[in-house]
């Protein structure tokens, strides 16, 4: 191989001047977290509320969870994310759309909610699985106590059904953290982009992407760790998963 | 909101849309899927077959694949493969490789991992009984796998294999951040060419919709009839 290697290049300056190479990747590393956990928030509350509704004995709100789940996931996320950020604006009345493009951060913003929403239909089936997954008896039972159906999901049924669904959920979330990436496409200089405009400025392409592959694995034992600790400390008495 | 929508920019494009971009996209996906299987059910027997090295380099490849994003992968071989080229055909310099190949590669190798996880399930959904009534038959590992094990679990799977396929479907389009035509790449060139970014982007966006909503549908009326009555 006639590659020339050179693992210093994280300590020379990267062309904006403002640190070094390494500064740079550590910035989008920075970014990437931001926007999965801000994505992942979204997904959380629009997932849990969607896949309530699709539990629901209503015919309307399971149908609107139903066009959620499906509207959400049968579209590549790079085609949602260009329709948030290039469709989106145009098809508003002009102000709105003058104000969304001038807005500072709009890739940010943008790949939060995109991604965010994009996950929530992830989020949603799991959050149906999980309640569905519970015996009848405890809905019944609930609702012989006289509760009302919000307090049967408050109290009886989603308390159960998140502490089973935590597992799934962790993956959702490696799956929040990975699909970050995609936001390249709109311009935001998350971990990735970091390391390809490291790779374009330097020409060190294989340090770049090493860096890169580390950081993304790092981060995924963290998260793998963390979510282990609190999987344990929830899982049910009584389950596979608990004391 | 619709009033200035150029609805002609679609259809003059539709010939370029479909025979070069979505073949492209279509190709890509099958032969990945094909590749991803192949590639994935051998790792799966790697990590099944009890030997701990085989096993271990296996898992180390799944779990590596699985915790890095499609973007940085494609990235990743687009640069690697040249060189890996040179490599393997011992020449002086990186080996020139096409777009497609390129993308295939990658396809395959990124997809094989999660193929791999599926397979795996597979064969463990088979009873013990299986393998063991074969191997007393006197079938040798390869003709248990063959002959028993991998059809059952193959057809176990297959509703599974071919969601994860729509997924690969959707995730060809990331293919974008290399520049490459596929049906999303080539939606753009026109989008930017004509300035009708609006237009186009919807039309994409319809198209994959429509696609994946029908192969989502199929696959579940096959789950339906293939279920095997326990």
């Amino acid at each position: 191989m006639n590659y020339h290697w050179n693992w210093h290049i994280f300590f020379e300056p990267d062309p904006s001047g403002a640190g070094s190479y390494l500064d740079m990747l550590l910035s989008g590393l920075l970014l990437t977290i931001e926007t999965a956990l801000c994505a992942w928030i979204i997904a959380l509350a629009f997932g849990s509320v969607i896949g309530v509704l699709r539990t629901l004995p209503s015919k309307t709100a399971s149908l609107v969870g139903f066009v959620w789940v499906e509207f959400f996931r049968n579209m590549p996320l790079l085609v949602q994310l260009f329709i948030w950020f290039f469709v989106l604006p145009e098809l508003l009345p002009q102000s709105w759309g003058l104000w969304m493009k001038q807005m500072p951060h709009a890739p940010f913003y943008t790949a939060a909610i995109g991604i965010g929403l994009f996950m929530s239909a992830r989020v949603a089936e799991q959050t149906r699985a999980g309640i569905g997954s519970l015996p009848r008896g405890q809905k019944l039972a609930a609702t012989a106590l006289g509760l009302t159906t919000a307090q049967v999901y408050r109290y009886v049924l989603l308390p159960m059904a998140f502490r089973i669904i935590m597992p799934p959920l962790t993956s959702e979330f490696l799956s929040t953290i990975k699909n970050t990436s995609v936001a390249i496409t709109i311009g935001l200089i998350e971990l990735t982009a970091a390391a390809r405009s490291m790779q374009e400025f330097s020409f060190q392409v294989f340090e770049a992407f090493t860096a890169a592959t580390v950081l993304y694995l790092l981060v995924n034992i963290v998260v793998v760790v963390a979510m282990r600790f609190l999987e344990r400390a929830i899982a049910i008495p009584g389950y596979i998963t608990g004391k | 909101m619709f009033a200035n929508f150029d609805f002609d920019v679609i259809r003059r494009s539709l010939g370029y849309l479909f025979f070069d971009g979505m073949t492209f996209t279509l190709t890509l996906t099958g032969l990945s899927a094909l590749g991803g299987l192949i590639f994935g059910t051998l790792i799966a027997l790697m990590r099944l077959s009890g030997l701990k090295l085989l096993g271990w380099i296996a898992g180390l490849y799944v779990d590596l694949m699985r915790s890095l994003p499609l973007v940085l992968v494609i990235f990743w071989f687009y640069f690697l493969v040249p060189y890996i080229g040179q490599w393997l055909t011992g020449s002086s310099r990186p080996v020139r490789v096409g777009a497609f190949a390129s993308c295939l590669i990658t396809f395959v190798l990124f997809e094989a991992a999660y193929f791999s996880e599926i397979m795996r399930a597979g064969i463990q959904s088979i009873s013990r009984g299986q393998p063991a009534a074969a191997q007393a038959l006197g079938l040798t590992y390869s003709q248990t796998m063959r002959y028993v094990v991998l059809p059952q679990a193959f057809r176990n799977m297959l509703p599974v294999l071919l969601t994860q396929t729509i997924v690969l479907f959707q995730d060809t389009s990331l293919v974008y951040v290399l520049s490459i035509p596929d049906f999303l790449g080539a939606a753009s060139k026109v989008a930017q060419r004509d300035g009708r970014l609006v237009e186009m982007y919807l039309f994409a966006a319809a198209v994959y919709f429509i696609i994946s909503c029908f192969a989502s549908f199929g696959v579940r009326r096959l789950q339906a009839r293939i279920a095997i009555v326990r």
